[in-house]
């Protein structure tokens, strides 16, 4: 229903009426639709609604960790909680998300009237419903929800209840819509350019999400192959991972990592694209080194696949498998610091604004740079031994995750607000959002790093007394961090209902085809004739 | 810096503070730091740790440097390139091979230098051989045994903080949380000091982790299989750590205790600690899993009364984290003993789930536990609560069962 309401917004405004007659009302609209600015606006309202409902465990979680003892929960439901936290947050919020920007950016920025696949796309939106369905009411069913991690480590996630055989489905149906997102993508790229944009013109969102789509191809079925040995070890008898059928719990993790670690990049390669997008149109200057940044992230994409055992330091590999999985890893670090440095060379020399979206862009530059560094400290092997599962990696992947993957999708949505509902959103609200989320998320994860180094195993509902000053700031920093984001809720609904009328290029500098050959809000139906950027000298 | 620019009448309180807060919100939490709190690792015990904590010094100083330099630009190009403060864009600036190649090569350079005493420390972990010692460790749900092979003796080590100091949601802890809270059991490792000790970690049920930071060990216990590693304790005294890897419900409560003793009080610690836990004396008490009862003659027929309060404190040490302290379970994880038919059923039905446990849920298997422990547990749970079945079970009718 409500995204009924913003299309109703988003489109009602300014001269476009013309989709008033596409559907018969709004209910069947949202599960007929087949148009890809309708089907992004449900994939960025759902994944805004998991984002909350993601959130909502981590504060119970960190509630528990407030002060030592049990107060909350039980040990086990805390592990469930932290197993469907993981899981929500991957699959419900920061996935779907950028398949949201996918769609709604893609078409516009290539100039294509719509996605390859239109009826395809509606049905990858609506498999997630069920699979969420799933997953949430796993907690209810005897047994609850998969308590094992999200990484669903056997043996011990084939100890649960009827909880993990819902969890291991709902993966399933989640994976099978990502990977029919990402066919769609790739051939919407690949096939519907305007005539004039070539690969080398793409704006650095299309590019990421060309890597990425990739990514999610290549190790979906990996991760469904995994999970579905998984269940026929818990209900049919085989032995892929039971030693006394001669079967190892280590190959899982391998399986699981091989799919794992390029996870992290589809979660973080589209957010290098918004940055990419955003960074120069408020530095007023084309992005430095556009061809280097597409081979950066291709070179991060290949190298993703050749790290997977990092996250298996302590199951007792051989020498020469740490070695090279430790030189892998920090390899990644050289493709990685070159976006940095071409970020900040983009900046250099420019004419900088702070609006809201730049914000939180030299947010997400600060953090995920310290993100960097503590992957960097986690890849060197003896260094890993001793900080592997503890909260130095719970800090290491919250900062490159939630000021990486989050702030981008905030900026995101803060950049294109005016161009998606034709209004613009509350400037001030915007600072205060991003200045509170970047205080309070700090409070709560850098302190991490600190028990992290004490010896702090992740995962516990329950700790020693000398843990318990920093998780305390901790916990008052999450709740902080947790209320500020209602801000953004907030500004969001207020720009649809009742925002300034924005221009249509709000932002003076942003050149890509959204910006530069269309009204603000984007009709309902765009591009519907390719517009000719041949000779003409579009940037990215 | 230029705060008070002119740039209209409508600049709120948010942009006028907003290039102080830039600064302010990456150097908050440094300055928290400072406080007396924990932030680094702990004090290395071993050669291996000692490896470590330089290594991550040395990793830290470097980002340190490079945190310094890219933080520089970065804000420096925040502060001169600002609009505000009269920047012109130079649209031209925005390719240069060269710059791309050097800030490629620059990194790789340096973490050329982090590769190589990181690969030293590396293979000096993974060289097990030559150990003076060897344990095995064992993980289960929801502690540890270690196995002295040269010894021929092997004990379990599980938590010892009581259920009282911990609590449970909406019932709060009845005592004081003690200085050692969750980090203290019954029966610790024990060590000689500047000796290889070589670990044969494994596990019996779900994967573990057998981590002590201070001895520089984190290594998963795989059922199936044994992984090695070692570490050679530098000094004398009691080192901490927990089990690293979710294991369950009772992930949280399963620490270890590393005590490292003189080669002199080791010896001495060894000769005792056989009399107790000596594998091939059968007819040697073995000690409770977390809880010293004193173990009657063999063969003595023992009442309801004792067999009940001995079961009392096995109960209270073993099962009332699931089972709960009136038997009600916590449904359906957990189930009810109050009530239910197993515990009112035949002796040897519960006799078999308690010594085989029940595979596919948390109820592991207790066969560790003595016969007379057994004995009383399963006297207590019959006799407690809402079950009177008015009869005891004696240690034979436990050693009878395990026979068969």
């Amino acid at each position: 229903m409500a995204s009924a309401t913003t299309h109703d917004h988003a489109h009602g405004h300014g001269h476009d009426h013309e989709h008033d007659h596409h559907g018969p009302g709004p209910w069947t609209r949202i599960f007929t639709t087949t148009n890809h600015k309708d089907i992004g606006s449900m994939y960025l309202w759902f994944s805004l609604l998991m984002f909350f409902v993601g959130g909502a465990m981590a504060l119970l979680i960190r509630a528990e960790l407030f002060q030592p003892g049990l107060q909350v929960v039980q040990p086990e439901v805390f592990n469930s909680l932290t197993t469907v936290h993981a899981l929500v947050m991957i699959f419900g919020a920061v996935m779907p998300a950028f398949v949201g920007f996918a769609n709604w950016l893609i078409p516009l920025q290539i100039g294509a009237a719509d996605m390859a696949f239109p009826r395809m796309n509606n049905w990858s939106f609506w498999l997630m419903i069920p699979a969420t369905i799933l997953l949430m009411a796993s907690f209810f069913v005897p047994g609850g929800a998969a308590a094992s991690g999200w990484t669903l480590y056997p043996p011990l996630s084939t100890q649960g209840g009827i909880g993990v055989d819902m969890t291991i489905l709902a993966i399933h149906i989640l994976g099978a819509s990502s990977i029919m997102g990402s066919i769609n993508i790739i051939t919407t790229i690949l096939n519907m350019r305007a005539p004039g944009m070539t690969l080398m013109r793409m704006p650095m969102f299309v590019w990421t999400w060309l890597i990425t789509a990739y990514l999610i191809i290549a190790v979906m079925p990996v991760l469904a192959g995994c999970i579905t040995m998984l269940l026929t070890d818990r209900h049919f008898g085989t032995s892929f991972f039971n030693a006394a059928g001669g079967g190892d719990p280590t190959m899982f993790m391998h399986i699981f990592w091989f799919f794992g670690h390029p996870e992290v990049y589809i979660l973080i390669l589209p957010a290098f694209g918004i940055m990419s997008q955003i960074i120069p149109a408020f530095a007023r200057k084309p992005l430095f080194g556009y061809a280097s940044m597409v081979y950066a992230t291709a070179s991060i994409a290949i190298l993703s696949f050749i790290v997977w055992g990092h996250h298996m330091f302590t199951v007792g590999m051989p020498a020469a498998g740490q070695l090279f999985f430790m030189y892998a890893t920090m390899l990644i670090a050289v493709p990685t610091g070159v976006k940095i440095f071409n970020w900040i060379a983009t900046m250099w020399r420019g004419s900088i604004s702070f609006e809201t979206p730049m914000l939180f862009a030299i947010g997400f530059l600060c953090m995920f740079t310290l993100g960097g560094f503590s992957g960097l400290v986690l890849s060197i092997v003896p260094v890993d031994i001793t900080l592997h599962n503890t909260y130095y990696v719970v800090a290491h992947f919250h900062y490159v995750l939630f000021p990486g993957a989050i702030w981008a999708l905030m900026a995101g949505v803060y950049f294109w607000l005016p161009k998606w509902t034709g209004r613009m959103y509350n400037e001030t609200l915007g600072k205060w959002h991003f200045w509170l989320s970047a205080i309070s998320f700090n409070v709560t994860f850098f302190p991490q790093h600190f028990l992290g180094l004490a010896g702090m195993p992740r995962r516990i509902p329950d700790y020693a007394l000398q843990f318990a000053e920093w998780n305390m700031i901790s916990t008052i920093g999450a709740f902080a961090l947790g209320f500020s984001q209602l801000l953004f809720v907030y500004n969001v609904f207020s720009c649809i209902r009742s925002g300034e009328k924005a221009k249509e290029r709000q932002w003076d500098s942003a050149d890509s085809l959204e910006w530069t050959h269309l009204p603000s809000p984007v009709p309902y139906h765009t591009f519907e004739t390719p517009p000719d950027l041949r000779g003409t000298n579009a940037a990215h | 810096m230029k705060f008070r620019k002119e740039n209209g009448p409508k600049r709120g309180l948010m942009s006028r503070l907003q290039p102080a807060l830039l600064g302010a919100g990456t150097l908050l939490s440094p300055v928290l730091a400072r406080a007396a709190y924990d932030v680094n690792i702990a004090q290395p015990a071993s050669s291996i740790s000692s490896q470590i904590y330089d290594l991550h010094m040395y990793i830290l100083y470097v980002c340190a440097a490079i945190f310094v330099i890219v933080f520089a630009l970065m804000f420096y190009s925040i502060f001169k390139f600002r609009r505000s403060n009269g920047a012109k864009p130079d649209v031209n600036f925005h390719e240069s091979t060269l710059i791309e190649v050097i800030w490629t090569v620059i990194p790789f350079v340096i973490l050329l230098f982090m590769a190589i005493p990181a690969t030293k420390t590396v293979l000096d972990m993974k060289d097990t051989s030559n150990p003076d010692l060897t344990i095995k460790v064992t993980g289960y749900q929801w502690g540890w045994r270690y196995d002295y092979a040269s010894e021929d003796m092997g004990f379990y080590s599980n938590l010892s903080t009581p259920w009282a100091q911990i609590g449970q949601p909406g019932e709060k802890a009845t005592e004081q949380k003690g200085k050692d809270y969750l980090l203290e059991v019954d029966n610790p490792l024990v060590v000689p000091v500047g000796k290889r000790v070589r670990l044969l970690i494994t596990s019996n049920d779900v994967i573990h982790g057998w981590y002590v930071p201070q001895l520089g060990v984190n290594q998963y216990g795989i059922p199936g299989f044994i992984k090695d590693v070692w570490f050679k304790a530098d000094r004398v005294g009691t080192f901490k750590g927990q089990c690293s890897q979710i294991c369950g419900k009772l992930h949280g409560y399963m620490p270890i205790t590393v005590v490292v003793k003189s080669e002199a009080d080791y010896a001495k610690w060894v000769a005792e600690a056989k009399t107790k836990w000596a594998i091939s004396a059968p007819s040697a008490p073995v000690a409770a899993a977390a809880v010293a009862i004193e173990a009657p003659a063999p063969g003595k027929t023992l009442t309801l009364a004792d067999l009940k309060s001995a079961g009392e404190k096995v109960y209270a040490a073993n099962c009332v984290a699931c089972h709960q302290a009136n038997g009600k379970g916590m449904p359906p994880n957990f189930p009810a003993l109050s009530g239910s038919k197993v515990v009112l059923g035949s002796m040897d039905a519960q006799l078999d789930i308690l010594l085989n446990g029940r595979p596919g849920t948390a109820m592991a298997a207790f066969a560790r536990l003595s016969d007379y422990e057994i004995a009383a547990v399963m006297t207590y749970t019959k006799n407690s609560w809402d079950n009177s079945v008015g009869k005891a079970v004696q240690p034979d009718d436990v050693k009878a069962k395990r026979k068969s």
